[in-house]
């Protein structure tokens, strides 16, 4: 299925943040087209997670847009860009470690009112993570690091995103907790929902997009298909630990 | 025997009020890190316009029955406390979420005296008599041992609050948003939760709480006067440290511990003291509770690590 590539679901345009007056994203263009699976790497302080916060509007904007879906979210607050169809599973997961998982998981249908959608919703999470399932009455803080991770992209889904915005999943996990996460993402992104996805891990994550972006120092310094950025000398000696 | 009974019944009763009072700074501690050192006075605001309105409507309806005084009274002394309690937030303590901590603190304590200046204004700096809209004569369900009508209201009154403020925060949609936005506000908004509105109904809540303990303290010793929030702010702060500050239960359990702890220790002091102290000095017991809590148990008995809030 080709992607309809007529309007861009999410445009950055001259994007920058600051924290004090330290400028950490340096007006940066990206698109996403519907459908699409991005991702965007970069070393360690190099404004990845500044940028999937501002997009879900954790961070007020130095300069620049947001135009998800045709529209200027610059003045929506986060607890709206929800509604929006926007789910940010942010850097370190952010479960609520003191709620039960299925607790955590309603969260991610705070917004619906739609009961019988949920709990529909609430099946197909449980089909893509029975380890979830298993473990729904648990206090979500005893979960393992993998565990936590699932939980926390299984409660992003069941608000119905339309954009899904994944900051480093595989931090800290083990490479078949990994494999099987970047399963779970694949599997996402074949049900239609565009996913913008942040990795250290840049091998795994241009190996799965259609689309990649290289942030270094706050810019955007590359772009191009996944398998060009792969294939590319610059890539390879900055990001994917060639030896030679 | 029959003491031992007796001092229970007094010590769960007032414990009870202090329980109320120290769910209002737990559960804002709880959401927000703060302890809204102000609180203790919406339990003095609470009394006295309880006390304005009844006054007023004595004069208006003078055959009124006394539940329905008392009823409409608490009508309007809760709004009142609640929007007390949303302005304070509002106007204060929002414009700081992200200030030393230090700052916020001072204002609660200003915010504190400015609400009893208010009050002094408004009310005059004597004691007034509150009405005993429900008898204090005592009865005596077993030989020796007395309660009075208006504690058992009390008692009922605030174990069916405390069971509803359990429900509401363990139960609800609401009480679920409240506990994710107390663990982190950042994740609760990325899950559509308006965090503004949801500590704000935590003051809210509170305050209602501490508008109802004002009409039962006022009650129980017939007495209402502008400085009288803060030995109860002060106790219940002391209960709810006790309990584990930002815990539900805890403050609950806080709040009784310390009015049994207070009701005995008032029938031992002096053999305690050698004769040195006599039961006026009961208040003595909360502080050395909170001394003794803050140096072998700083989590208090029901207690999580503080240090996870920073
Ligand atoms: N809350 C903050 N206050 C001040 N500076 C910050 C804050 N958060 C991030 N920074 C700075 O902004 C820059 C970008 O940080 P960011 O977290 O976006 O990087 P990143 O690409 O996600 O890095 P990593 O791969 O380590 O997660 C860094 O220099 C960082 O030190
Ligand atoms: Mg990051």
């Amino acid at each position: 299925m080709l992607p309809d590539q007529s309007q861009a679901i999410l445009e950055l345009r001259g994007l920058s943040v600051s924290y004090g007056g330290i400028q950490a994203v340096k007006g940066i263009d990206l698109a996403l087209f519907p459908g699409e699976l991005a991702c965007l790497i970069g070393a360690n302080g190099a404004g990845k997670t500044t940028t999937l916060n501002a997009i879900a509007g954790l961070l007020p904007l130095a300069g620049g847009d947001v135009i998800y879906a045709g529209e200027r979210l610059n003045p929506v607050p986060a607890h709206k860009r929800l509604a929006a169809g926007i789910a940010l599973v942010p850097e370190g997961r952010g479960i609520f470690t003191r709620l039960t998982v299925e607790e955590n998981l309603r969260m991610g249908a705070y917004i619906r009112r739609d009961k019988v959608g949920v709990e529909a919703d609430m099946e197909k999470v449980f089909e893509m993570l029975p380890r979830v399932k298993e473990r729904l009455p648990q206090v979500a803080g005893t979960l393992s690091g993998g565990e936590q991770q699932m939980l926390a992209i299984g409660r992003a889904l069941l608000s119905r995103p339309r954009l899904l915005l994944l900051d480093e999943p595989s931090m800290g996990l083990a490479p078949i907790i990994v494999e099987k996460i970047f399963e779970v993402i694949q599997s996402v992104a074949r049900e239609g929902v565009t996913i913008l996805l942040v990795e250290q891990n840049a091998n795994l994550a241009l190996e799965f997009s259609s689309r990649g972006y290289v942030m270094e120092s706050g810019a955007i310094t590359l772009t191009g298909s996944g398998e060009a950025l792969l294939a590319d000398p610059k890539v390879r000696s900055a990001y994917l630990g060639e030896i030679g | 025997m029959e003491t031992l009974l007796q001092q229970l019944i007094n010590g769960l009763t007032i414990g009870s009020v202090y329980a109320l009072v120290a769910l209002g700074y737990t559960m804002v501690y709880g959401i927000l890190g703060l302890i809204n050192f102000a609180h203790g006075d919406l339990v003095m605001v609470g009394a006295l316009s309880a006390l304005q309105t009844m006054m007023f409507l004595m004069g208006v309806a003078p055959g009124m029955s006394p539940i329905a005084m008392l009823t409409l009274a608490l009508l309007v002394a809760m709004p009142v406390c609640m929007m007390l309690g949303f302005t304070m937030e509002r106007l204060a303590y929002r414009r700081l979420r992200n200030a030393p901590r230090l700052a916020p603190l001072i204002t609660a304590i200003g915010m504190s005296f400015l609400l009893q200046t208010i009050a002094m204004i408004l009310w005059g700096r004597s004691y007034h008599t509150f009405p005993q809209l429900i008898s204090t004569t005592p009865l005596q369900p077993i030989a020796g041992v007395f309660i009075t009508p208006v504690q058992i209201a009390i008692l009922i009154t605030s174990a069916l609050i405390m069971v509803a403020l359990i429900l509401l925060v363990t139960r609800t949609r609401v009480g679920r948003a409240m506990r994710a936005t107390a663990e982190n506000h950042k994740v609760a908004s990325l899950m559509g939760v308006d965090t503004n509105a949801v500590i704000a109904m935590t003051f809210v809540v509170g305050a209602a709480l501490a508008a109802v303990a004002g009409v039962m303290f006022a009650s129980n010793y017939g007495i209402a006067h502008y400085g009288m929030g803060f030995m109860p702010g002060l106790k219940a702060f002391t209960a709810a440290v006790l309990g584990g500050i930002g815990n539900l239960g805890g403050a609950m359990l806080g709040g009784i511990t310390l009015g049994l702890v207070e009701s005995f220790g008032a029938g031992y002091i002096e053999d305690l003291s050698f004769g040195f102290l006599n039961s006026s000095y009961q208040d003595i017991f909360a502080f050395i509770i909170l001394g003794l809590v803050l140096i072998f148990r700083p989590t208090g008995l029901l207690g999580e690590r503080v240090s996870d809030r920073a």
